[in-house]
């Protein structure tokens, strides 16, 4: 982890509510996709977690839903503004396990860490797949970006106004070597019901943070392997270690 | 040359910063970040006889000014504290730490007080008997000056190491606890843990927090700690650990003259992980620029 001052270099809305911040500083502490960073705001007590949608060349990319009032601050700021961010938050995907096909599932605002990864896996010689799942086709961003990689891209929304009809549950292509997901938790909950039994899979949590690095116990969840901590121990977990009730 | 040492019942820091029970968990994270060895000392998670997970998530909430934590004592217990924590923490911290104790009966904080008062790396106890997140147990001890004193001359009994009460604010008289926890005993008092308090989202119509109600921490209650300081500084002779909002050298300064003869720093180190060693190291200008040679002088220094 380390604490740096980011400059905003630019802003634009992506879709209804969703911003992409384009940031520059250090960012030698992020070393894996499905890490985070924590925001400080100006006139807010805690920082606000978002995570790492791209990062390389002394950049940073970040994709956020304006959902209260840290984010509604957030997307009013204009370049040039600083912002004191802790950088390198979190255990991030495993890409060692991916195999040669992985599939990427993203929802909402669980899209942004997939671009990342994605382009980690390329790298690495894998040929990922991304489902992209949002509500409505207002909603929907980022499935351009993907496509500009040279990857299999499969939209669904739920009200059928973009991509297929559906959740990403209905529209999952089969074969996958590894499962990468991050989304709300009822997508997550959705996709351990759906997924064969045997199908290896990593999923990305979300907890209310008082700090992100570990230190206040405020982010925990119970796992099969004992209590663990969203910001440190995670956000990524294997899917055979969590509980669903 | 600022002086910055203080002590406590005998037990001489290099300086009054201490990070507060349950934001510096066993000091790893932090030990990760930068030499814990500047700071005073740290009093670690809340540990209770059994390990705990605590309530459930969302266990945490935001407020103007600070937060609202509900993590309901979660911690290893206190067999993996002794066989674990201690040991790892000895690799990366060379001073003695304070040991804050959790409990649901007055036999539970006995026996989690016996259990650790053969460590070494121990310097003194810190009991909570006011953890505001469990449902039965501990709130009783602290809003109750005979549940109080039960609990503090039960630890004494088995302890041979100094013994402080941390004290709850949310109680109607303040004073009438922290003498009874003198009277039963105690070797200091420490105070203020959280304030009770809430929040509710408006889209759900429902209580942030999965348990309701949580401990309202961070700069927004400096004020009211500040003022409990007061008040038990003048009602107690033993010495008093002062903490609540404290997130500068000005802040110390503050409670330090309010009567505290130690500072505990909370909640800013969950939003500035340097927090501690960052107030450690504008002390002494600070001290210059308001005439303070020696910070042992100041303690009280606010009083008539
Ligand atoms: C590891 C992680 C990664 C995340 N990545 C992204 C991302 O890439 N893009 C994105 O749009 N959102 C992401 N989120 C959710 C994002 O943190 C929240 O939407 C944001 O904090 C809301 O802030 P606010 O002030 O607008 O909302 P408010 O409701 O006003 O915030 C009040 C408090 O609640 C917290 N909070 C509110 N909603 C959430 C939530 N869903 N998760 C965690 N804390 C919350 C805030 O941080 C703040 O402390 C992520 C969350 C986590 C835990
Ligand atoms: C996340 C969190 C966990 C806490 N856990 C404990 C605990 O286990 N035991 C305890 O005595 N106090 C605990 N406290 C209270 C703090 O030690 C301190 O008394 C209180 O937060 C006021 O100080 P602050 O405003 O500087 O945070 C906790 C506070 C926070 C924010
Ligand atoms: S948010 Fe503090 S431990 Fe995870």
């Amino acid at each position: 982890m380390k604490e740096a001052v980011f400059t905003l270099l630019r802003q634009a809305r992506l879709a209804r509510d969703v911003w992409r911040m384009e940031l520059s500083g250090d960012v030698s502490a992020i070393t894996v996709p499905g890490q985070f960073v924590e925001i400080a705001l100006d006139g807010f007590f805690l920082r606000r977690p978002i995570s790492v949608c791209d990062c390389g060349n002394g950049e940073l990319s970040l994709i956020y839903k304006v959902v209260g009032q840290g984010t509604q601050v957030m997307s009013c700021l204009e370049s040039g503004a600083s912002l004191n961010l802790l950088t390198g938050l979190g255990n991030g995907f495993s890409l060692a396990k991916s195999g040669c096909s992985p599939l990427l599932i993203g929802g909402g605002v669980g899209v942004p860490p997939l671009y990342f990864l994605a382009r980690c896996l390329l790298k690495a010689g894998a040929v990922p797949t991304i489902v992209l799942g949002f509500n409505t086709a207002a909603e929907v961003f980022f499935s351009e970006e993907f496509r500009a990689l040279g990857i299999r891209v499969i939209v669904c929304t739920a009200d059928g106004t973009a991509g297929q009809r559906g959740l990403v549950t209905d529209v999952l292509p089969v074969g996958s070597s590894f499962v990468y997901a991050c989304g709300p938790l009822p997508m997550l909950r959705a996709l351990d019901r759906t997924l064969p039994c045997s199908a290896m899979a990593e999923f990305s949590m979300e907890e209310r943070m008082g700090c992100g690095f570990g230190a206040c116990m405020g982010c925990s969840i119970m796992t099969k392997g004992g209590a663990r901590r969203v910001c440190k121990d995670g956000p990524v977990f294997p899917r055979e270690s969590l509980l669903w009730e | 040359m600022a002086d910055l040492k203080v002590s406590l019942s005998g037990w001489e820091l290099d300086n009054p910063v201490i990070p507060a029970s349950g934001t510096f968990g066993y000091g790893r994270e932090f030990a990760e970040l930068y030499d814990i060895n500047v700071l005073g000392t740290f009093s670690f998670k809340g540990t209770t006889l059994n390990a705990r997970f605590g309530n459930p998530t969302p266990r945490i909430a935001e407020t103007p000014g600070g937060m609202i934590n509900a993590v309901g004592m979660q911690n290893p217990g206190v067999d993996k504290v002794v066989t674990e924590e201690l040991p790892r923490l000895a690799r990366c911290f060379h001073k003695k730490v304070i040991a804050n104790v959790g409990g649901f009966s007055v036999q539970e904080y006995a026996d989690a007080c016996a259990r650790l008062n053969g460590q070494e790396q121990i310097g003194l106890f810190e009991i909570n008997v006011s953890c505001p997140n469990v449902h039965d147990g501990c709130m009783t001890f602290g809003t109750d000056p005979f549940a109080a004193a039960a609990v503090t001359k039960a630890v004494k009994a088995v302890t041979s190491k100094p013994v402080y009460v941390k004290l709850t604010p949310n109680v109607t008289d303040i004073v009438s606890i922290a003498r009874a926890c003198e009277d039963a005993g105690a070797d200091g008092i420490s105070l203020i843990n959280t304030l009770l308090g809430m929040r509710i989202d408006l889209r759900r119509r429902k209580p942030v927090i999965s348990n309701v109600m949580g401990g309202f921490s961070g700069s927004a209650i400096l004020p009211v700690a500040l003022r409990m300081v007061w008040q038990v500084y003048e009602a107690v002779k033993i010495p008093v650990i002062g903490m609540g909002g404290v997130s500068s050298a000005r802040d110390v300064i503050e409670m330090m003259l309010a009567g505290a003869t130690a500072v505990e720093v909370g909640s800013a180190n969950l939003t500035d992980p340097w927090a501690c060693p960052k107030i450690i190291a504008e002390l002494p200008q600070v001290m210059g620029q308001l005439g303070i040679s020696s910070l042992r002088d100041i303690i009280g220094g606010a009083h008539a």
